[in-house]
């Protein structure tokens, strides 16, 4: 077998970048990675094959429940090569497979010279691939088209392989096929990686320039981070320096992920591994920034680092009011390991004390949400999300919104919105569908591809607002599942947008109170008021539930006056009966929240907030 | 000499009515597998046991009151009932006055056992009415005939009860606010001395609860069961009937005594199985299967199931949630500042009357009636 064993492989810090290769993997969650993953963990023979397991390389329960990838890594694999007999060193860099973190995906390419863009030939490329493929190609990565899963029965290479030639500009000859279930075809796969890919090519005697490309949180270690040495090296008793805080590190430990860590002397140029160095918060070692030697620092950073954008915003918060400062410590835990999630405290006279927290996008917020709720075992209740809003006043000041009570009253002279370009892939006779989706959310339509025969790419320019609440589960029901979306921030665009307020009694209820088209806001008025009515209990007095611009009702409806609330019998056996029961409700009256004079039962929120997607799995899980 | 009311617990029925969850039994539910004739002489025998033990623990009370629900008492011959009475008589002073009630299913008594109930000291009867229409009783799964009721109000009169009660149900699924109109004046005309009304409770486990639940049957909604309240309330003012309880409307002088004992947390002794006693902030309840009860009792034991002593605020909660159903009302020299803020704006609302309010009472209008449970949950919160 082509493998080495480790102890006579080439060694970290003493490597010649000849012998290294760094490549990513593009696929799509349910394509196969993990699997294919493993079986070169296998055959380079770095995990024996009693200590293997399935989906090696992930490493939280939320990862592999839903089969996503969140956080990279990156494994150092030797490998001898059935083509020249020689030895290599191949570090595969694992790339997150979701359309919120394109960010972290384009630094995982930025620290390899090739990739395979790895397919599942039964289902072919997917929306989120084709733009990481568009990535990789605009950092002039060497692409290896590889189709996984021969061995299904509903495989179509012959197809697939047509798609992704088309897509890259190669012979349809040139896709590998493999099967990671089966391992076939994989040895061949790590040949043609060195035959292929590039070496890492760089200045061995500059000051020292590492790329970090991850950065992950460990209880026990602190912050590991994973950096792509490209000139200089690092060594294990070097003091380092991150460019952009400047903030000098002791070094406590280098080493290479094979695929546990292994401690090294240090790391060469085109090497690939990780460092620690007691910091405790990832915000410390960002995703994207350069690491340098602080003795002999380089005076020139790696290009295309960006601070992490908040695009999305909601307000979350505890079900039970009591449960708010365990909802700060589990943010404040889980910020040591997601430098991209934001939060302050905000109140709201409906749902209590809660944090507004900004996210990357709705993957992002959703994994937030359920690792909350899982880790802390907290319940949630999550406002609407929105996006920013940028609003322009009469007299030139300019307000940026992210939560629709800071919506300005009195004269605005524009509001401006995000957009994003959306790449939809599906099945050809779902064109119609997808744009009369895209339409009612105020798309406006791109242009349109055939990938192969009955395949197309559809892209839209939409404002993210349209896309924040509920268009993926629309998109996914309206394609039976078939269709998948990508999509990337353009910028703004002034957008004809207004608050609508929902009253209850006259009162504003701020948890409802949402930014929208001014042609959506009757719709949302409407949808707004019919749910309350149809959750608030009724009170004593009849109250009025309005949804409102400004001060222009738009949607009214009622909830009339109780008129029967009251046990008829009360004799001597019930008395004890009736007074547990009173009791009861005594807790349950604490529960209620009070807007003005009107008694709201929590359940009341939670249920006008949630999406139709969260009632489907509501249902499911009393099932 | 302070007072202790009898409650007697006749655990059997003929029959159960499909909405009925009381703790009642028919002959075909007795393991005994005996009679009612049969099982009637052994449990008054252990109701007078327990009659007993109530006389070990109050030797010195004067009894204002006795009453036997049930089940059916009326099944049960009127000489073993008439033991239950003289029992109590011969351990406590019984003056001429106490109100003795009897509840009785029209069907199972006559003239000549009406007279005997009274030889045997009863001297209030209720009947259960329940509707004057036919497709009333029968959603309701009630045996007699609503012709009966006059034949019996009449013979309850000749036997000389001093004074006479029906019960009606409303709410019944397919009942109209004509037809309830229909049976509140049927009951009126009769000239009966009290009235109650109860809106029909779906309980858990009931046959009627089943029929909803499979959507055979539809309960009414409650803006409906609101109008029949009112229209009740309405229809015996007009007859001289003033409500004294929420449920409830008599003459002058013919209130029920026995239960205003239960409203106003006087002190009262519930014989039988299941049933609840209270005295001086302790309540507890007995066994609640007839053979275990009497088993207990036979075996020279305690029936006693259980039993809580209130708290303060379990008893100042017990008092509003129960003096707030009584014209009476609640005195406001009895709630707190808060409080009484709190139920400012159910005056306004006119759910309270004005004019009690000036004069320092929270007394409930009838539509505050209607909702006085809500007003109950703003008091004690």
């Amino acid at each position: 077998m082509p493998a080495i064993s480790l102890a006579k492989a080439p060694q970290p810090a003493a490597t010649d970048p000849a012998q290294i290769r760094n490549f990513a993997i593009i696929a799509h969650i349910d394509h196969g990675k993990s699997t294919l993953a493993d079986r070169m963990l296998g055959i380079t023979e770095v995990v024996e094959a009693r200590n293997m397991r399935a989906q090696y390389l992930d490493r939280m329960d939320i990862e592999r429940e839903r089969g996503i990838t969140i956080k990279s890594q990156a494994v150092r694999l030797p490998w001898r090569s059935g083509l020249d007999g020689k030895e290599y060193i191949l570090n595969m860099i694992d790339t997150p497979g979701h359309v919120d973190f394109t960010y972290e995906v384009s630094r995982s390419l930025a620290a390899s010279e090739g990739a395979v863009l790895l397919v599942d030939c039964a289902q072919g490329i997917e929306a989120q691939t084709l733009a990481n493929l568009y990535l990789a190609m605009e950092n002039n990565l060497k692409i290896i088209p590889v189709l996984n899963k021969i061995d299904l029965p509903a495989a179509q290479p012959e197809k697939f392989a047509k798609e992704l030639a088309k897509l890259i500009g190669c012979e349809p000859s040139d896709c590998l096929l493999v099967s990671g279930k089966t391992g076939a075809g994989v040895a061949d796969l790590l040949d043609q990686i060195i035959e292929q890919i590039p070496a890492p090519k760089g200045d061995p005697n500059a000051p020292a320039r590492a790329l970090i490309f991850d950065s992950v949180y460990d209880v026990y270690r602190g912050v590991v981070t994973y950096v792509r040495v490209m000139d200089g090296h690092l060594s294990a008793r070097d003091q380092i320096q991150m460019y952009s805080t400047g903030v000098r590190h002791e070094m406590l430990e280098v080493g290479v992920i094979s695929p546990e860590p292994v401690p090294s002397k240090g790391l060469g140029v085109g090497e690939v591994g990780y460092l620690i160095t007691g910091v405790k918060d990832v915000r410390q070692s960002r995703v994207g920034d350069t690491v340098t030697n602080f003795n002999n620092p380089t005076k020139t950073p790696l290009a295309g680092y960006k601070d992490p954008k908040p695009m999305v915003f909601s307000g979350l918060y505890p079900l039970d009011g009591a449960d708010y400062p365990l909802l700060r410590e589990a943010l404040d835990k889980l910020q040591l390991n997601d430098a991209a999630l934001v939060y302050e405290p905000e109140s709201s006279a409906a749902l209590g004390f809660g944090f507004r927290c900004g996210f990357l996008g709705l993957l992002h917020m959703e994994i937030v949400r359920e690792r909350l709720e899982r880790e802390s075992n907290l319940s949630l209740i999550s406002t609407a999300p929105n996006v920013v809003y940028n609003v322009k006043l009469d007299d030139g000041r300019s307000i940026i919104v992210t939560n629709p009570s800071e919506f300005p009253e009195g004269k605005i002279m524009s509001v401006e919105e995000p957009l994003v370009r959306a790449t939809i892939l599906a099945p050809s006779e779902f064109i119609g569908a997808i744009m009369e989706l895209c339409q009612q959310r105020r798309g406006t339509l791109l242009g349109m591809d055939y990938l192969s025969e009955d395949r197309v790419e559809i892209r839209y320019t939409l404002p993210l607002a349209e896309i924040v609440f509920d268009f993926f589960d629309k998109l996914k029901s309206s394609t039976r599942g078939y269709a998948s979306l990508d999509y990337e921030s353009i910028g703004d665009a002034e957008g004809e947008l207004v608050k609508v307020d929902i009253l209850l009694q006259g009162e504003p209820v701020d948890a409802f109170s949402a930014i929208v088209h001014r042609d959506k806001a009757y719709a949302y008025g409407l949808m707004m008021t019919a749910k309350l009515q149809a959750l608030i209990p009724r009170q004593q007095f009849e109250v009025p539930i309005q949804a409102a611009i400004g001060s222009r009702i738009i949607a009214r409806e009622n909830i009339r006056a109780i008129r029967k609330d009251v046990l008829a019998k009360c004799y001597g056996g019930d008395i004890s009966r009736k007074r547990k029961l009173l009791e009861k409700q005594k807790e349950g009256k604490k529960r209620m929240k009070m807007v003005g004079r009107v008694e709201v039962p929590q359940e009341a929120f939670v249920a006008a907030l949630a999406t139709d997607a969260d009632i489907e799995k509501a249902k499911a899980a009393r099932k | 000499m302070s007072d202790l009311s009898f409650y007697v617990h006749i655990p059997y029925c003929v029959k159960r009515c499909g909405y009925c969850d009381f703790n009642t039994y028919t002959p075909s539910e007795l393991r005994d597998g005996g009679t009612l004739e049969s099982v009637s002489g052994d449990y008054i025998d252990a109701v007078i046991r327990e009659i007993d033990i109530a006389h070990r623990q109050n030797p010195d009370a004067s009894v204002p009151t006795i009453f036997f629900g049930g089940g059916t008492p009326s099944l049960l011959p009127p000489s073993d009932l008439g033991r239950v009475i003289s029992s109590i008589r011969q351990r406590w002073s019984l003056n001429a006055e106490a109100e003795i009630t009897l509840e009785a299913n029209p069907d199972s008594v006559g003239a000549a056992k009406l007279r005997e109930l009274r030889d045997v000291g009863f001297n209030r009867i209720s009947f259960g009415m329940q509707s004057a229409i036919p497709h009333v009783l029968k959603v309701l799964d009630r045996t007699h005939d609503p012709e009966n009721i006059a034949m019996v109000v009449e013979a309850a009169r000749g036997a000389g009860f001093e004074s006479v009660s029906l019960d009606l149900i409303y709410g019944t699924p397919g009942e109209s606010l004509e037809d309830f109109r229909t049976s509140v004046n049927s009951a009126l005309e009769l000239g009966v001395d009290h009235l109650s009304a109860y809106a029909l409770i779906v309980e858990s486990g009931t046959k009627l609860a089943t029929q909803i639940r499979r959507g055979e049957l539809s309960m009414p909604v409650d803006d409906l069961m609101a109008d029949m309240y009112l229209l009740v309330d309405d229809l015996c003012e007009r007859a001289g009937l003033t409500w004294y309880e929420l449920s409830n409307w008599s003459k002058p002088e013919h209130q029920a005594g026995h239960n205003i004992a239960y409203w106003k947390n006087a002190n009262w002794w519930g014989l039988g199985p299941g049933a609840h006693s209270h005295i001086d902030g302790i309540r507890w309840w007995n066994i609640k299967h007839p053979t275990a009860y009497k088993a207990a009792l036979f075996a020279d034991g305690s029936p006693l199931q259980e039993s809580e002593t209130l708290t303060a605020r379990q008893k100042s909660d017990e008092a509003i949630m129960l003096s707030i159903r009584m014209r009476g009302g609640i005195p406001l020299s009895d709630l707190s500042e808060e409080q009484r803020r709190k139920v400012a704006e159910y005056r306004q609302s006119g759910h309270l009357d004005g004019t009690a309010w000036e004069a320092g009472t929270l007394q409930l209008t009838p539509v505050g009636r209607l909702i006085a449970d809500r007003i109950v949950r703003e008091l004690v919160v």
